[in-house]
């Protein structure tokens, strides 16, 4: 009896509590400004949501600083880094991965490590090696939380294509019958640059090496088959490979508009969500090759001169909470998938995430294979400029 | 009241003198009449008088009303009154409210500012036109206007830049006449520049020949 | 020259000094620094040339210098020609305020929304291929690049679109200011047919008048952003969408190559202007050769009707794309081949409304700031000149068309850091005053000829009637002038409202506008949204317009010599 009170009393007073007591009351008052790809309407709903949520719930505001590319956010903590304005910055919180973070790392630029002071981060399984503390490779470190799962997707739309291809290989052959009618974001997209991941690892002798940053003796032989696979397949690609939409939603314009007949994502409820919006036909469906698709998660981070850096964990730890992922997952608000590991999650957590809705062309978990690991960030970074020094002219 | 003109002379940017210095006296109520070749610069020499004078041109000598020099004083505080061909009604302003614009601050109240203003309309023969759109009005009608809306100002002298010569024939009679009746009853010193002999006569007053400066 | 003058003149021009000049010369000095490797930021301390060795390394340089060459002097010689044709053959059969009337929407809608609507009107499933495909039999979208290809025709086009009304208006009003029809019939009595009359008589005498314009649109056409995206090719792109990418790369490092960008995209505007300068010449010694031949067969005839044809096309392409964007805000479902949408919807509007009424909010906080600023400086150099009874010395002339020559990728960057370290970046401040160095000269260009054609002698009544300056600018001055200073607002509203560069770079992102919300949306999946922005956007300079139409009508209702009917 005495002992279990000392230990509720040391439980209640531990450091991390007290501290996150402290944090959310500095947070109070604080308008996060959330700096997000702003291309995709329902995320910029979810985002107003949780502003409002957290808002009412911490008093603290969120706007959405609307990106085309997340690479402007870093870009601005650079350029204030470079003006010696390391407090009070302009970007509170990033939605990102892979190389910008990298980048944002390695160059010092990320508050943290934070993500261990977060309560609702015992709901994440952060073993080393898990999915949540590795972005592409690159370990975590606490320097960014989780928020949403991504799984590299192609749509097509089944009213006008009987049979989609079945592996990377088959799109070859797949394009030969079907000239013009299909491509891939520009690779200086990310969109873009994990088609070409996608199908490097389903192509390469020895997927392993991608684990490891990539050399010029690694990269080379690793990436040969790619560049004769995309040699093959480039001639019958839409406008004959000569351009590329922008990004992945531009693609799923072409796809809606007729111009191709294959688009792609990293959210598998992304189909079923545009035809929700009637931003595609209700005959659109989702597929993965064979052999499973690349999967990575999306992280938020936070500068390290934010101006309101309580503020944003209040808001990264507010994504976490069960009931949060189970409204994103909810294929009527987002329908992506939840980062938190079902293992840790109490009944009724588990209930409201089995309770959602449905729709045709949402993809079980079982229709999406398994899961393919991230390259590390510099297969990304490389496979990028080879692209553009092969092709861009 | 009486204006007087000193060895007045205006040089243009580059140094040339537009006409011989020119020293004149106006008794009050009098026109005294300048004529001259067109180009000499008698609207030059009305816009020194005037206050008005472009930047570039250089003026020398003085500018008295009743014996006090005015050469340095801008514009607004010379109360000389200026009188084109055209009427030059401010066009954004009601028939009354144009000559109103010109009443002296010093007479205060709306009441008595209004009486004012419809005095002089009435006079004008323009009574009842006080909301009137000046560009309704007739070419007489707006003549009378401007020269009501000067007289209200209460000038202390009158330049009259061949205010005349717009007008066509029958009307420009008319005008003259009540010009300078308005100026003998007032007692005011009136300079008009015209190369209409006719406006010369009717004024009766003497007439200087504006003489072009020899070249240097 | 009175105290009251000098005084105003000297806030005058210290307000120039320091708000207009400083701010481009800090942004091109920081530039400059970066693309000699000078960025302490980054620890680059030691001036270098390896930024521009790295940029002429980048993959596509190449393509992106030719690009950029041909859209915009592709473009703007283009758009000369079909001004210049299209005025000459219907000159005479046009009243000026019905051309200017007729002109007004295409001047008033920003770039980047009438590229959002050319974009779908052009595309292979758009708009025009929509209306050919049953007679072409298309059921699937030609694989044919019209938007996005690779020789950038599609952002020639929607320069042209929006170029061809700008000079038809330059040339039209310059025009107002020659006797065309005495000296038409005078050569037309010496054997000289119409056409020939113009290029021989007329244009001789407008150039002079519209050469300065020329160049802001030939500056504007080689170095757009935002159009450029969305119509322009992508791979690679022209130099200044590919330099704005680079500012904006993941790595810093390319911080460096991209200001030596920067620096080589002000150097073509200033070749560019010293090549028109040298053409000019040439073409005055040709010229003068031709007409001294006194030939008189050639006939221009056809090439008249050509011209006026195709502009016809291009503005009726243009309407067609500013009612897409209307018709895509209100649609739900509208796939190929569907000449009107399949179902109707007021959700684009609904859905998006916060963000939309933000962005609204902001863009006319921005618009009003910008504007008022710049009328009032605008009113004020005016003023100081009246005051100081001089003329615009050449130089104060040059001043003000300084910054619509300098590309804005050329100093905005640099201006950044500047603004950085005085803690002025990513607040509203910082964009009001960007925006600000773009808006007055629009401003002070349209405010200039008006006020300078008031009546003098009716501010010397005023002032021999005891008006002291004060009293002569506000109660006569401004009313008579009220309908160009609404007009010169209403330009710049539209100016304002179109800013993209310096509303990205200086607000951080922040500051969502309808600018930068329609270019961002515009990359997005959903037209209907996006639709709704650009219609937003071409909606509010259109008002603004409206306004400065109607506001003098009704203010100067019982005032003819007002209302416009006859100029006082």
């Amino acid at each position: 009896m005495k002992l279990s009170l000392v230990l509720a009393l040391s439980l209640l007073a531990s450091p991390a509590l007290a501290d996150w007591q402290q944090t959310l009351q500095a947070a109070r008052g604080q308008t996060v400004y959330w700096n997000a790809w702003g291309g995709d309407a329902r995320t910029n709903a979810f985002i107003a949501w949780v502003g409002d949520q957290t808002e009412a719930r911490y008093g603290v505001r969120v706007e959405q600083a609307k990106l085309s590319d997340t690479a402007e956010a870093v870009t601005r903590v650079i350029s204030e880094k470079a003006a010696g304005q390391d407090e009070g910055g302009s970007v509170d919180l990033i939605w990102l991965n892979g190389p910008n973070f990298l980048a944002m790392k390695d160059q010092g630029l990320l508050h943290g490590p934070f993500v261990a002071d977060l309560p609702n981060a015992r709901y994440l399984d952060l073993a080393p090696g898990s999915a949540a503390s590795v972005d592409f490779t690159v370990p975590v470190d606490g320097m960014e939380s989780p928020w949403r799962l991504a799984r590299f997707v192609f749509t097509y739309d089944s009213a006008r294509v009987a049979e989609p291809p079945r592996s990377m290989a088959a799109f070859v052959d797949w394009a030969a019958a079907n000239p013009g009618r299909v491509t891939h974001p520009d690779p200086s997209n990310f969109m873009g640059a994990t088609f070409l991941k996608q199908a490097l690892i389903e192509l390469t002798p020895d997927a392993s090496v991608l684990q490891d940053p990539a050399t010029e003796a690694t990269f080379d032989a690793a990436t040969a088959p790619l560049w004769d696979w995309y040699d093959a397949l480039r001639p019958n690609l839409w406008r004959g490979g000569e351009t590329y939409p922008a990004n992945e939603s531009v693609q799923q314009q072409l796809l809606n508009d007729g111009e191709v007949d294959i688009a792609m994502s990293f959210d598998p409820a992304s189909a079923a969500a545009a035809i929700a919006d009637g931003l595609l036909p209700d005959s659109a469906r989702v597929f993965v090759p064979e052999g499973g698709s690349i999967g990575n998660i999306s992280f938020v981070a936070i500068p390290y001169n934010a101006a309101n850096a309580e503020g944003a964990e209040v808001v990264a730890n507010f994504l976490l909470d069960p009931a949060t992922q189970a409204h994103m997952q909810n294929i009527e608000v987002l329908g992506s998938f939840s980062v938190l590991d079902p293992a840790r999650l109490d009944e009724a957590a588990k209930a409201a995430f089995a309770a959602l809705p449905s729709a045709p062309a949402l993809p079980t978990l079982a229709d999406l294979g398994p899961t393919l690991l991230e390259p590390h960030a510099s297969w990304m970074t490389r496979l990028t400029e080879e692209w553009t020094r092969r092709y861009v002219k | 009241m009486s204006l007087d003109l000193d060895a007045l002379c205006i040089r243009s940017a580059d140094g040339v003198s537009l006409f011989q210095p020119l020293t004149l006296h106006v008794p009050a109520g009098k026109v005294v009449t300048v004529m001259g070749p067109s180009g000499v610069g008698k609207s030059t020499l009305l816009d020194a008088i005037g206050g008005h004078l472009a930047h570039g041109f250089h003026m020398s000598g003085t500018v008295r009303l009743n014996g006090r020099d005015v050469t340095g004083l801008p514009a607004e505080a010379r109360r000389i009154g200026l009188l084109f061909q055209d009427a030059l009604m401010f066009p954004h302003l009601s028939v009354g409210d144009n000559l109103a614009f010109g009443l002296p601050a010093s007479l205060r109240g709306r009441a008595p500012r209004r009486a004012a203003v419809e005095a002089a309309l009435s006079q004008a023969g323009l009574a009842g036109l006080y909301e009137r759109d000046p560009a309704t009005l007739s070419g007489g009608q707006r003549a009378r206007a401007a020269l009501m809306r000067t007289l209200l100002a209460d000038p202390a002298a009158l330049l009259l830049d061949e205010a005349f010569s717009k007008l066509d024939a029958g009307l420009r009679g008319e005008m003259r006449a009540f010009t300078f009746d308005h100026v003998t009853s007032r007692a005011i010193p009136t300079l008009m520049v015209t190369h209409d002999p006719d406006d010369a006569t009717a004024a009766g007053g003497p007439v200087i020949a504006l003489k072009a400066a020899p070249p240097p | 020259m009175n105290h009251d003058g000098r005084l105003l003149r000297a806030a005058v021009l210290a307000g120039i000094g320091l708000g207009l000049i400083t701010p481009i010369v800090i942004g091109l000095w920081e530039t400059g620094r970066a693309a000699f490797g000078i960025l302490p930021a980054l620890g680059q301390e030691v001036a270098s040339l390896e930024p521009w060795q790295a940029l002429a390394a980048l993959p596509g340089i190449g393509t992106s210098l030719r690009l950029t060459l041909i859209t915009g002097f592709g473009s703007t010689l283009l758009s000369l020609l079909l001004a210049t044709g299209f005025c000459a053959a219907v000159h005479a059969r046009m009243r000026p305020s019905a051309g200017a009337q007729m002109l007004t929407p295409f001047l008033a809608i920003p770039h980047a929304a009438m590229a959002v609507g050319l974009a779908f009107v052009l595309a292979p499933s758009g708009w025009i291929a929509r209306m050919l495909a049953p007679l072409a039999g298309w059921d699937r979208p030609p694989d044919i690049a019209t938007v996005h290809d690779g020789w950038g025709l599609a952002l020639m086009i929607g320069l042209m679109v929006k170029e061809v009304p700008f000079l038809l208006l330059v040339i039209l009003s310059a025009l107002g200011q020659i006797p065309v029809a005495r000296h038409m019939a005078a050569g037309r009595a010496l054997g000289y047919g119409r056409g020939i009359v113009w290029i021989k008589i007329i244009m001789p005498q407008v150039w002079p008048l519209i050469r300065l314009p020329v160049w802001v649109v030939l500056a504007y056409a080689l170095s757009v952003v935002d159009m450029a995206i969305i119509l322009g090719p992508s791979t690679p792109p022209t130099l200044a969408v590919a330099v704005t990418r680079w500012f904006t790369d993941p790595d810093p490092a390319m911080i460096l190559p991209a200001s030596a960008g920067a620096i080589v995209q002000a150097g073509i505007v200033a070749l560019a202007v010293a090549l028109m300068l040298v053409a000019e010449a040439l073409g005055k010694r040709l010229g003068r050769w031709w007409l001294r031949r006194g030939g008189r067969g050639l006939s221009a005839e056809p090439g008249l009707w050509a011209a006026s044809a195709v502009t016809m096309a291009l503005m009726a392409v243009g309407v067609l794309a500013m009612v897409s964007l209307v018709v895509w805000s209100l649609a739900w479902r509208w796939s190929y081949p569907q000449i009107l949408p399949q179902s109707w919807s007021l959700k684009p509007w609904t859905g998006a409304q916060d963000g939309w009424m933000r962005a609204l909010a902001n863009t006319l906080l921005l618009a009003g700031a910008t504007v008022g600023l710049s009328l009032a400086l605008a009113i004020a150099w005016l003023e100081g000149e009246d005051r100081a009874r001089r003329a615009r010395a050449p130089w104060a002339e040059a001043l003000i068309y300084l910054p619509l020559l300098i590309p804005q990728i050329g100093f905005l960057y640099g201006l950044n850091v500047g603004f950085l370290q005085i803690g002025l970046s990513g607040g509203i401040i910082a964009v009001i005053w960007a925006q600000a160095l773009f808006v007055f000269p629009y401003v002070m260009i349209a405010l200039s000829d008006p006020w300078r054609a008031l009546d003098p002698r009716v501010i010397r009544v005023a002032a021999a009637l005891g008006a002291g300056p004060g009293r002569r600018l506000w109660a006569v001055k401004l009313p008579m002038l009220i309908r160009p200073i609404l007009t010169a607002a209403a330009i710049g509203v539209s100016v304002s409202v179109a800013q993209y560069l310096p509303t990205l770079f200086m607000g951080a992102g922040r500051i969502a506008t309808l600018t930068t919300e329609a270019v961002t949306l515009s990359s997005g999946s959903d037209r209907r949204v996006t639709g709704v922005y650009a219609s937003l956007q071409a909606g509010l300079p259109f008002a603004a317009y409206l306004a400065a139409f109607l506001i003098p009508a009704i203010l100067h209702r019982n005032r003819r010599a007002l209302t416009g009917a006859s100029a006082p």
